[in-house]
C-alpha cells in the first residue's frame, strides 16, 4: 500500500472507514426502506455514521501531515487502503439483514467508544464522547428492531434469524486486537477491544433472549478487513460512493 | 464588545429551526472580543455548516470580519444546554423542548413528552426519528395531534 498512513493516523481512519462505509451502506435505504419512519432512522443514522467519518478522518489526516483531509482520505484511497470491518461492508440485503448488521455493530461502538472517551489523546476522546450518545440511540434502535421482528411473524422471524445468520461471522473481527492497536494503546489513544467482548456477548444475548431468539452458530470467523483484504462488495460500494471525485478530481460545488 | 457580538448572535436562527436562535440552543459557546466558539449539536446534522456560515455573514455584517470562529467538539452538546426562553419558543412553535436536565437522566427519551398543542402527557411515540436528527416524531392521544420532540441527548 503506497498511500499507507502512520500507525496512529491508521488508527483513527479505522474508524473513520468503519463509519463511512456504513453510512454509505445505510444512505443506499433512502427512498426504498419500508416504511417513511424507517427511512427517516436509516438516513439519520447513517448522517451520524457520516459526521463520525469526517471527524475521524480529518483526524487521520491531521497526524499524518501530508495535506490530506477527510474528503481526500474518503474519496482518493482505493480498496485495499480501506481499513473497516468486513461487517459494514456487508450488503443491506432485507431490512432484517439491515438490522442484524446494525444491531451488532452499534453495540460494538457503544462499548468502543465509552473506554475511548476516557482515553489520554483529547482527540480521539472528544470524538468518541460525542459520538457515543448517538450511537447509545442507534444501539436501542436496531434493539427494538430486533426484538420486534424476532418476536414479531413467523416471516419477519425467519427473516431476523437470517440476517443475524449472514453477519455472526463477521462479529469476531470487531475485537481482534494488532499492532496498530497495541501501538494506540501506548500512545495514549488506544483501546483494548478484546476487553469489550464479554460485555457486548452480554448486551447482544439479552436482546435476543427477549427477542425469543436462539444465539446464531459460531461459524469459523472471517477477518482482513483492517489490512485491507476486502470482500468484492466494497470495491462496488467505493465505485459508486467515489465515482463523482474520480470522475471529475477535485470538483466542488 | 463582546455583548455587542452576543446580541448579534441572538438574532441569528437555527438554519432548520428558525424560531431558535443559535444561542438559545446552545451551540454558541462562548464569546470573546477575539473569537466565537460554536459546538455542533450532532456529529452528522447536516446544518453545520450552515450554522458556521450564518454567523460569519452576521459578524462580516456588522463590522467584526476580524472576530474568527473555533469549532469544538467537547464537551460534546447536549439538550441541557438549550436556554430556558429557548424552550418556551420551541413549545410557541410546535416542537416538545426536551425538559430541563433530561439530557443527563438515564431516563432521557423514555419518559412520555409534553404535547406542545394541550399540555397533556398522554403521548406516544410514533417515530425515533424526526425531519431533523435532533428530533423524534410523537402524537398526543388525548387531542390527536401530531408533534415533534426535541430529543433528550
Amino acid at each position: 500500500m503506497e498511500n499507507a498512513l502512520p500507525p496512529l493516523a491508521a488508527y483513527a481512519a479505522r474508524f473513520g472507514d468503519d463509519s463511512l462505509i456504513l453510512g454509505q451502506r445505510l444512505g443506499e435505504w433512502c427512498g426504498h426502506a419500508p416504511a417513511l419512519e424507517v427511512d427517516l432512522s436509516l438516513s439519520n443514522v447513517a448522517l451520524d455514521l457520516i459526521g463520525q467519518a469526517t471527524h475521524f478522518l480529518g483526524l487521520a489526516g491531521a497526524i499524518e501531515g501530508a495535506g490530506r483531509d477527510a474528503d481526500k482520505l474518503a474519496f482518493h484511497r482505493d480498496v485495499m487502503d480501506f481499513a473497516n470491518c468486513l461487517l459494514v461492508e456487508q450488503p443491506n440485503g432485507d431490512f432484517a439483514q439491515t438490522i442484524a448488521r446494525q444491531f451488532l455493530f452499534s453495540h460494538y461502538q457503544a462499548l468502543l467508544f465509552e473506554q475511548m472517551a476516557q482515553v489520554k489523546d483529547e482527540r480521539f476522546a472528544a470524538i468518541a464522547a460525542k459520538a457515543l450518545k448517538e450511537v447509545n440511540y442507534h444501539a436501542t434502535l436496531a434493539s427494538d428492531w430486533v426484538v420486534r421482528l424476532g418476536d414479531g411473524t413467523d416471516e419477519s422471524k425467519a427473516r431476523m434469524v437470517a440476517g443475524l445468520d449472514w453477519m455472526w461471522r463477521f462479529a469476531d473481527e470487531l475485537f481482534v486486537m494488532d499492532d496498530v492497536d497495541v501501538a494506540a494503546i501506548a500512545a495514549g489513544a488506544g483501546v483494548d477491544k478484546a476487553a469489550l467482548r464479554a460485555a457486548w456477548d452480554a448486551r447482544v444475548d439479552a436482546v435476543l433472549a427477549e427477542a425469543t431468539l436462539a444465539r446464531p452458530a459460531a461459524r469459523r470467523p472471517i477477518v482482513g478487513g483492517r489490512v485491507g483484504r476486502h470482500s468484492e462488495h466494497l470495491g462496488h460500494v467505493l465505485s459508486e460512493m467515489q465515482f463523482l471525485q474520480r470522475a471529475y478530481p477535485g470538483a466542488s460545488w | 464588545m463582546t455583548q455587542e457580538i452576543k446580541r448579534i448572535l441572538e438574532s441569528v436562527p437555527d438554519p432548520e429551526i428558525p424560531a431558535v436562535s443559535v444561542v438559545d440552543l446552545g451551540i454558541v459557546r462562548d464569546v470573546s472580543a477575539e473569537r466565537v466558539l460554536i459546538t455542533p449539536t450532532y456529529t452528522g446534522c447536516p446544518a453545520t455548516l450552515a450554522i458556521e456560515q450564518m454567523i460569519r455573514a452576521a459578524l462580516d455584517a456588522h463590522g467584526f470580519g476580524d472576530v474568527t470562529i473555533e469549532t469544538t467538539l467537547s464537551p460534546p452538546w447536549s439538550t441541557d444546554w438549550i436556554s430556558d426562553a429557548g424552550r418556551e419558543k420551541l413549545r410557541a412553535y410546535g416542537i416538545a423542548p426536551p425538559p430541563k436536565g433530561a439530557g443527563a437522566s438515564a431516563l432521557k427519551n423514555a419518559e412520555a413528552a409534553e404535547c406542545p398543542h394541550c399540555g397533556s402527557m398522554q403521548t406516544e411515540e410514533v417515530s425515533r426519528f424526526g425531519s431533523t436528527p435532533c428530533k423524534a416524531l410523537w402524537r398526543c392521544k388525548a387531542c390527536a395531534e401530531p408533534f415533534d420532540r426535541f430529543k433528550c441527548h
